[in-house]
């Protein structure tokens, strides 16, 4: 298949108007050292059926949520998406544009940003949102960097609640130049708040997770009254979904409000592609990264749309550019959209509560299991949980598979002290039926494992 | 009427798609949750049935241009088509419903993907380095930037300078700045190529690299591109590629004996991934041999018929993304590829090319060239005999769409007077080739004999020209902004 049209007489009228004899004149000025000699070490084309059995067999190789009762979170989760939302982000009209550079036709595309944006603002609490950005590791880096524009200051602090991960990245980012990145731990799964009051005076921002990595609801409105009393901005990494219900960082009186969209209606896809949200109070909003719809109107005073302030981008402002970010992940933002359009203020809430509630219940019957304890037991939670097992968490998530459970995420991926601890997270498609099972898994493994305890050397929490 | 907002159209009390019940005890959010940490006011999200938000968004669906529907000419941004089997391939659960702390030895079937990926990517690139954790092409930029900064600092060489042509994309000075390096801008020669001289004046040993687009944005392959390379490597700096244009060369001509020591490749350009209206792009980065240590990591690695992410790299520059990259985006990738085959992949570009050519010998005698002789698959034209009639590259951008046809890219690069750039791609016919040229030519006829018409276009779009000085004085950004403008008269 080569979704090529072409005959043969078209082609010899095509050369004749061009004036060659032969294609081969077209590409001249390639340097026959730099030519291929023969074809590609490639196979043949194949049929789309070809093609589909063997893509439909490597699909086969995967443990997929539709197989399996997903407990894995840390920011990418499986939610319910809708088969309308399918059926809309599928569609050529917005799947097959780009980036509305003709507005008049792509006022679809447009429109769509508009009102992402609108949804963005009133779920953070903030004041203006942009078009979206790659993902969440990437938009905390981008919030480092206009809090440090905008303070003219070199330091960074991060709270180890934030995705280690995005941490990696904004340490990838800072290696650069513009920010200086150090982190500040936990103190029984919430964010220390001392040693940003004592960080002194060159601190441009204190970025922090609502809720934490760890699952534990932070106190948005201390850690950003502190940052602010360091002259500093609160950049908080906000879960979408649980801003139907916790107050957003926005109404703490947060600078950026920025995180991960993949939760509101875009598949796992294995981490890619995501999308990340990004949003800040309007008096900064020619510091914002991104692009930017805003209404207007058209010749004859009708409401229309348009990429607005472009003059803060890459391809208009060039070195000076707020960002280098040109192609974003706009089918994403439409994702998002459409979910929060389908689910509306009532279903977002509920899908909220249904975590909400859900992860209460499996922390209830968990609290029950000798040997197995909450990591962070007093502190509030809204849908993941840090359990702290009587042996390594690895051990217990390959146990779990039997039973078709992806049982979490084991902690000592990320920090070798701590093998026994496992992230768990619940979404609203979690049945009873699955955490009864989950609780009775745990259970028996744990029961197997509870004569030969195997103590954490350092443990954290 | 323009199309409400979801705003405008919620009603208190509908509803979209329903949730199970709660089949478990509610303790409640108040029990659940310290009062001082709950939202007060609900999100205003719109409230709305599924079938009234299907029409909103179908309806605005019908406003877009899209390759779907027509040609879509965009210089620089490859819009050919995108073959469906790909969608379809992405969305198989086994792919789509996998979540990235997966274990390896249970996504091995997404690893072997993105491993059989990289092994054609290498192949058409000549590279062996390779990564594809970049969301796009701009990403790319930035990663091979930190690469270098790595390498020269592991030789103890600080280096603080960029060479960046003038005909460059904006992303090439914008990823220099932000990752603190200056930019060293040179001018392209008369023949739009890079002008020799001036590199040579602009190398030093302060210089850490230089970005090249090839062909470059005239569409012209920089013949003297081994030169360059010789005469950055001589400086002790690395050469990049931005593959932007790399659909003038799959299959034809290989980046690595080029001599370039980085390669970026944009899959939703060269292969044919959907543009989504702005994104997700994929980005893929080629390294030469050396640079390997530093790309970002994890790296896929290979043990027998076992896949594995390889995160201990003691001098990789560190993750850049979540995870690894736009999976979705690999996936209809590999499947482009797989009905391509060897043989479709150079074809794609040989066809690429005919179709360029052909285009700009149709339209250069109505049209200035910015440059004679056969161009690489895109081409630049002038529009400056028509602005001396008074119709600039603006009106004739907006007088297609009337068309029915989507523009080309205006006023880029910047180093022509009025620009064109004009990409057609192989996947348009000779028949839609012929209509584009036509209506082209209709108004160059239209700027002598009826300039009102084209300054006047587009009169058959869904809103006629939009004040986009008025969008930027006064910043609506959201409904919130919409509803205080109406309050406030």
């Amino acid at each position: 298949m080569s979704f090529v049209g072409r005959s043969d007489a078209e082609r010899r009228a095509m050369l004749e108007r061009i004036g060659v004899p032969r294609e081969e004149d077209l590409w001249a000025s390639i340097p026959s050292e730099f030519r291929l000699s023969g074809p590609l070490p490639l196979p043949a084309p194949l049929a789309e059926y070809e093609i589909a059995r063997r893509f439909e067999l490597w699909a086969e190789r995967n443990a997929d949520a539709s197989r399996y009762a997903c407990f894995l979170g840390g920011g990418i989760y499986d939610h319910f998406i809708p088969a309308a939302l399918r059926s809309i982000v599928s569609r050529s009209e917005f799947a097959t544009a780009y980036t509305p550079y003709q507005p008049e036709v792509a006022q679809g595309t447009l429109q769509v940003i508009f009102e992402y944006q609108s949804m963005i603002r009133e779920l953070t609490g903030m004041e203006v949102a942009n078009a979206s950005l790659y993902d969440g590791a990437t938009a905390a880096v981008e919030a480092a960097v206009f809090a440090a524009g905008a303070k003219g200051r070199p330091r960074v602090l991060c709270s180890t609640g934030v995705h280690p991960h995005t941490r990696e990245v904004l340490r990838t980012y800072a290696s650069a130049g513009g920010f200086r990145l150090e982190e500040i731990p936990l103190e029984a799964g919430r964010t220390a708040i001392g040693p940003i009051a004592s960080a002194g005076n060159d601190v441009a921002a204190v970025i922090w997770a609502q809720p934490n990595f760890e699952g534990v609801v932070e106190d948005g409105a201390a850690l950003t009254q502190a940052a602010h009393e360091i002259g500093a901005y609160s950049l908080a990494a906000a879960d979408p979904v649980a801003l139907a219900i916790l107050r957003p960082p926005g109404h703490d009186g947060a600078d950026v409000v920025f995180g991960e969209g993949q939760p509101l209606g875009v598949p796992m896809s294995y981490g890619g592609p995501l999308v990340g949200f990004f949003a800040i109070r309007k008096a900064e909003v020619r510091r914002l990264p991104g692009r930017l719809a805003g209404v207007t109107v058209d010749l004859d005073g009708k409401r229309g749309y348009v990429l607005t302030l472009q003059t803060r981008e890459q391809h208009i402002r060039r070195e000076r550019a707020t960002s280098n970010i040109c192609t974003n992940q706009g089918l994403m933002a439409l994702a998002n959209t459409v979910y929060l359009a389908l689910l509306g203020a009532q279903g977002l809430r509920d899908v909220a509560t249904q975590c909400l509630e859900r992860a209460h219940y499996l922390a209830d019957r968990i609290g029950e299991i000798p040997g197995v304890r909450l990591a962070h037991a007093e502190a509030p939670f809204f849908r993941e949980l840090v359990l702290r097992l009587p042996a390594p968490a690895e051990s217990f998530a390959r146990a779990a598979l039997d039973r078709r459970i992806l049982a979490g995420i084991p902690l000592g991926r990320f920090d070798r002290t701590r093998p026994n601890h496992l992230l768990v997270a619940v979404t609203e498609k979690r049945s009873r039926e699955d955490l009864d099972r989950y609780v009775d898994t745990l259970a028996s493994w744990a029961k197997a494992h509870a004569g030969r305890p195997r103590e954490e050397a350092a443990c954290r929490s | 009427m323009p199309e409400l907002t979801l705003h405008e159209l919620s009603v208190p009390g509908h509803r979209g798609p329903r949730l199970m019940p709660l089949d478990v005890p509610a303790q409640g959010i108040d029990r659940l949750l310290p009062a001082d940490r709950v939202r007060k006011e609900p999100a205003a999200l719109p409230e709305i049935s599924e079938p009234t938000a299907m029409r909103h968004f179908v309806n605005l669906s019908t406003l877009n241009h899209h390759i779907d529907k027509a040609i879509y000419p965009l210089g620089s941004c490859t819009m050919k088509y995108n073959p469906k089997l790909n969608d379809e391939m992405a969305r198989i659960p086994g792919f789509a419903g996998i979540h990235p702390m997966q274990p390896d030895d249970l996504v091995q079937g997404a690893l072997a993907v993105v491993a059989e990926l990289h092994e054609w990517l290498r192949a058409i690139m000549g590279m062996p380095g390779i990564t594809t954790q970049p969301a796009a092409g701009a990403q790319c930029e930035l990663t091979a930037v930190l690469m270098a900064r790595a390498y020269h600092t592991d030789r103890g060489d600080a280096r603080e300078e960029v060479i960046v042509p003038d005909s460059a994309h904006g992303t090439n000075p914008s990823t220099v700045h932000q990752v603190g390096y200056r930019v060293v801008q040179i001018p392209s020669g008369p023949d739009g190529c890079v002008d020799l001289a001036a590199l040579e004046r602009a190398i030093s040993p302060r210089t850490a690299a230089m970005m090249l687009t090839n062909p470059n944005t005239l569409g012209i392959f920089e013949r003297q591109v081994g030169t360059i390379a010789r005469l950055i490597h001589d400086a002790g700096a690395l050469l990049y590629l931005d593959g932007a244009n790399l659909n003038a060369m799959m299959g034809l001509a290989s980046p690595g004996a080029m001599g370039f020591d980085f390669a970026h490749i944009n899959l939703h350009k060269t292969f044919s991934t959907p543009h989504g209206g702005g994104g997700p792009g994929g980005g893929v980065l080629c390294v030469r041999k050396e640079l390997e240590p530093y790309l970002p990591m994890p790296v896929l690695e290979q043990d027998g018929d076992h896949y594995r992410w390889n995160v201990d790299r003691p001098r990789s520059i560190g993750r850049v993304h979540s995870y690894y990259g736009n999976f979705g985006i690999l996936v209809r990738a590999l499947c482009y590829m797989r009905s391509l085959g060897a043989s479709g992949i150079g074809e794609a570009s040989r066809e690429a090319i005919l179709n360029a050519n052909y285009l700009k010998a149709r339209l250069k005698d109505a049209y200035a060239a910015s440059h004679e002789g056969p161009c690489m698959h895109e081409f630049v034209l002038s529009a400056s005999r028509q602005k001396a009639r008074g119709v600039k590259a603006l009106d004739i951008a907006k007088r297609l769409l009337d068309f029915g046809m989507h523009a080309p890219t205006i006023y880029f690069p910047l180093i022509v007077e009025e620009a064109l750039m004009i990409e057609p791609t192989e996947t348009e016919t000779k028949g839609s080739l012929d209509a584009f040229a036509d209506a082209m030519l209709q108004i160059d006829r239209e700027s002598a004999e009826d300039p009102d018409r084209v300054h006047a276009a587009p009169t058959r779009t869904p809103v006629r020209r939009l004040d986009e000085a008025r969008a930027a004085r006064k910043l609506i950004l959201s409904w919130q902004d919409l509803e205080a403008e109406g309050a406030g008269g």
